[in-house]
């Protein structure tokens, strides 16, 4: 059974339509992720999931049962703020036992003793929050959610407040995190590489309503949408034919058979450190940028190149 | 809980509006008595016609004038000197002396007054009220023209005086103006901190230096009269208004 | 350079004349003894403070003491849930915090009259009860501690609603909802987030409602009739009525101590939490 199911969740807001009839069912066990721009309706969404916000029409569904009108602290779901609102008056340990204690668990010591080593934080739970760093902090709300078992874990932009070194290396903890805890993750990000690195499932949002939901893999290669395309990562638009970047094949027109694909001439090329991106503008007068690989002898402006691709990369909406 | 809490606000609210509006409220009715009779604008004509409210009235306007102008001119300067330079034993007073019980200070100035009266041939009087209230005004004025500096950039002098002012030019022609409503709000301040004290006024007060204050006082005391009704709504009215520009002015 | 010495000239003759001058007389009268036609003469006397032990005027410090710390007690009592409100008010925030903070600025005379208003013999609430039917004889609602309490609650409770509504404004709104999440129910929320995370505002505006109750004047003489004596009365009285200048003074100097020390320990305080 979906731990979590929307049917047909609507928010309305006076003038505004933030969240227009959106439905998905999260398996439990999953790894899902709410993908989209700002404003897009993905926060709006999360907070009606947790209790924050009411629904105007639609409903949500926590294993099966409605819960609408229940409060926050009602339902079996717990929030991981973006700011992670740990309170600056409890110690690590304090936070983390804060939801227990409400809830009138028993056994308190070591659920508390189990959620922390769970997110890799022992030695640091007499610490105030102000004495933590950005990442510890972190673990410490993810603790202090993970400890109360909940149906689903509630994840608002939680790698955002990182700098971005600490932002790769957190995606692999947190998917590690979640398979260890078998609990279900609800991610919210507007970061598209966080999503497909992270997800078994994408859905992605625009304008207060669902583009397209499915694997990372269906999402980015064979996306619903230009939008999708356009947000899962970067397009060529050729002649009304979407192909990514990567996709391309670039040769010079000396090399190799002429004739085949798209005539362009070279008009830069970036060294991004991993690849090279190539940029060449088509006889047709579009802009197409090809991924080389460093070592590829370097593309030179002016120089002549044949882009070409294969069939099944091409991405055609109506 | 949100519902709770909005019945609470009304009742907190209403608590601390009620005393002051049924005051007002029964400012305007003809008879003395709580049974009310009819509107009436009587005891507002009666504050008119009484020589002693009418000329206590015209001391507490002259004191409150003269010892704002005075207050805000040197807490202004005092603020800004502070804030330049610092000086922990002139703002630690300051602080003290808001701090000190009114009662305190009115005895401590009065046994100034009679001590100096031997040199200084100084009667209880006008001036010696004014003195005292120049002196416990002060404190205002520098707290609210020291908060509105806060917000004022040192960066602008040393502009006006890489651009060749001096010191005192650049005080007077970048500073001051930035601060202008911060001085009115907090003059403002003063004028209604003074017009509305009794317990200094009261130490320090002689027998021609009656203010408004002291007459309400003694009339509540013997009894209360519905006059003092009138006077306080006329007060409050006049008080709110000041006090809401001063507000304005402060925010701008 | 010296320029800037100018501009604290008038503060420091304020300083000198208007301020250390006073105290420095109260300070050395209360050291002096009872002229025969009241003001002050040699000899040099402790006798005062001696005379400050005794159970007639502890009595008086005390009774300062306990209803300064209950006026203090009831203003955060009742402000608290009200800085809540304002706080969740959204746009209507600033409208609500002005209203706390007009009637404040309004004359405290007249604030303080309105209640001798309401609740003398003869006054509204008597009147109306007695016109409802609910009682027969006025009640004693004036001339008592209760009014003179009332009269203070009432005269300093906007300066408690301020500093906690600051305090509470600080927050980051995700901690109420992060409370919720978490399953405490909005009471518990309260009690165990916001009052914790408020306790700076609620120390300072304690501290702000504490010292001027301490040595409060025209409430205890106006609502309290004389029968309320205080500290502030007792300074009263000893320099018009009884003519002791220096015990009035030994008086005064008691309460700035008072005052003094707690005004240290605050700052001692505030310091500690910003270090």
């Amino acid at each position: 059974m979906a731990v979590l199911e929307l049917r047909n969740l609507v928010k309305e807001y006076p003038g505004h339509r933030a969240v227009d009839g959106v439905s998905l069912t999260v398996p439990q066990g999953a790894f899902f992720s709410l993908l989209g721009p700002s404003g897009c309706g993905k926060t709006t969404t999360l907070r009606m999931i947790a209790g924050f916000e009411t629904p105007t029409s639609g409903e949500v569904l926590l294993q099966g049962q409605m819960v609408n009108h229940r409060k926050p602290y009602e339902r079996n779901v717990s929030t991981v703020f973006q700011s992670y609102a740990l309170f600056p008056h409890l110690t690590a340990r304090e936070n983390v036992e804060f939801g227990p204690r409400r809830q009138g668990m028993t056994g308190i010591e070591k659920r508390v003793k189990d959620a922390l080593d769970l997110v890799g934080l022992t030695g640091k739970e007499s610490r105030r929050p102000a004495q933590l760093s950005g990442g510890e902090r972190q673990r410490v709300a993810l603790a202090r959610s993970l400890v109360l078992q909940p149906d689903v874990l509630l994840l608002d932009e939680p790698l955002a407040a990182l700098d971005p070194k600490l932002r790769k290396q957190m995606r692999f903890e947190l998917k590690a995190l979640q398979q260890r805890a078998g609990i279900t993750f609800l991610l919210v990000t507007h970061d598209q590489e966080e999503s497909l690195s992270m997800s078994d499932q994408v859905a992605v949002m625009n304008g207060g309503r669902l583009e397209q939901v499915g694997s990372p893999e269906d999402v980015y290669l064979r996306p619903a949408s230009a939008f999708v395309a356009g947000f899962l990562g970067a397009v060529n638009w050729i002649g009304g034919i979407g192909v990514r970047p990567e996709a391309v094949r670039i040769v010079r027109c000396g090399d190799a058979r002429s004739g085949d694909g798209c005539r362009g001439v070279v008009t830069g090329s970036v060294f991004l450190g991993e690849c090279i991106q190539v940029l060449v503008r088509l006889s047709s007068g579009e802009d197409a940028v090809a991924r080389v690989e460093r070592q590829a002898a370097g593309f030179q402006r002016g120089e002549e190149v044949y882009l070409s691709w294969s069939a099944t990369d091409e991405m055609k909406f109506s | 809980m949100k519902r709770w809490l909005a019945v609470y606000a009304v009742a907190f609210y209403a608590f601390l509006h009620l005393p002051l509006l049924t005051l007002a409220a029964f400012s305007f009715n003809s008879g003395r008595f709580m049974r009310w009779e009819h509107f009436s604008f009587h005891w507002y004509g009666t504050i008119f016609r009484d020589p002693q409210l009418l000329e206590a009235t015209r001391n507490s306007v002259i004191i409150a004038l003269v010892a704002t102008v005075l207050s805000t001119a040197a807490g202004t300067l005092c603020a800004y000197g502070l804030w330049k330079r610092g000086s922990r034993l002139i703002s630690g007073a300051m602080y003290l002396s808001l701090v000190t019980p009114e009662i305190v200070t009115g005895v401590s100035l009065l046994a100034l007054f009679q001590w100096s009266a031997r040199w200084l041939h100084m009667q209880l009087g006008m001036f010696t009220v004014i003195l005292a209230h120049t002196a416990f005004c002060i404190a205002y004025v520098v707290i609210v023209v020291s908060a509105r500096l806060r917000t004022f950039s040192p960066v602008l002098e040393e502009a006006a005086m890489d651009l060749g002012a001096t010191e005192l030019q650049a005080f007077y022609r970048v500073t001051l103006p930035a601060l202008a409503p911060g001085i009115v709000a907090a003059a403002l301040l003063a004028l209604t901190v003074s017009f509305d004290d009794y317990v200094i006024t009261s130490m320090v007060a002689g027998v021609d230096s009656e203010t408004l204050p002291m007459v309400i006082y003694a009339m509540a005391r013997r009894g209360a009269s519905p006059v003092i009704n009138s006077i306080s709504a006329l007060i409050t009215v006049g008080f709110g208004l000041l006090i809401l520009v001063s507000e304005r002015l402060r925010e701008a | 350079m010296r320029l800037r010495s100018w501009f604290l000239a008038p503060a420091r003759v304020w300083l000198w004349a208007l301020f250390i001058a006073p105290l420095a007389i109260v300070l050395a009268y209360s050291f002096l003894t009872r002229g025969v036609y009241g003001g002050v003469e040699l000899p040099w006397a402790g006798e005062n403070y001696a005379r400050l032990f005794d159970p007639l005027y502890g009595r008086i410090f005390l009774r300062s003491f306990v209803m300064a710390l209950t006026a203090t007690a009831l203003c955060l009592l009742f402000a608290f849930p009200a800085a809540l409100f304002i706080t969740r008010a959204e746009k209507r925030k600033n409208l609500f915090l002005q209203l706390v903070i007009l009637p404040f600025w309004t004359s405290f005379l007249v604030r303080t009259y309105a209640w001798l208003f309401l609740l003398r013999d003869t006054g509204l609430i008597n009147s109306a009860l007695q016109a409802a039917g609910v009682i027969r004889e006025p009640l004693p609602l004036l001339y008592n501690n209760f009014a003179v309490l009332l009269g203070l609650v009432y005269g300093y409770l906007p300066f408690m609603v301020l500093p906690i509504y600051a305090a509470l404004e600080r927050l980051d709104p995700a901690l109420t909802e992060a409370a919720a999440d978490l399953g405490a129910r909005p009471l518990a929320t309260v009690f165990r987030v916001l009052v914790p995370l408020a306790r700076p505002g609620i120390v300072a505006g304690s501290v702000l409602v504490f010292i001027p109750c301490l040595g409060a004047y025209l409430t205890p003489d106006l609502l309290g009739g004389g029968r309320t004596v205080l500290v502030g009365n007792l300074v009263q009285n000893q320099f018009t009525t009884a003519r002791d200048w220096p015990f009035g003074s030994a008086v005064s100097v008691a309460l700035m101590v008072l005052t003094g020390l707690l005004v240290w320990i605050f700052l001692r305080k505030e310091s500690e939490q910003l270090g």
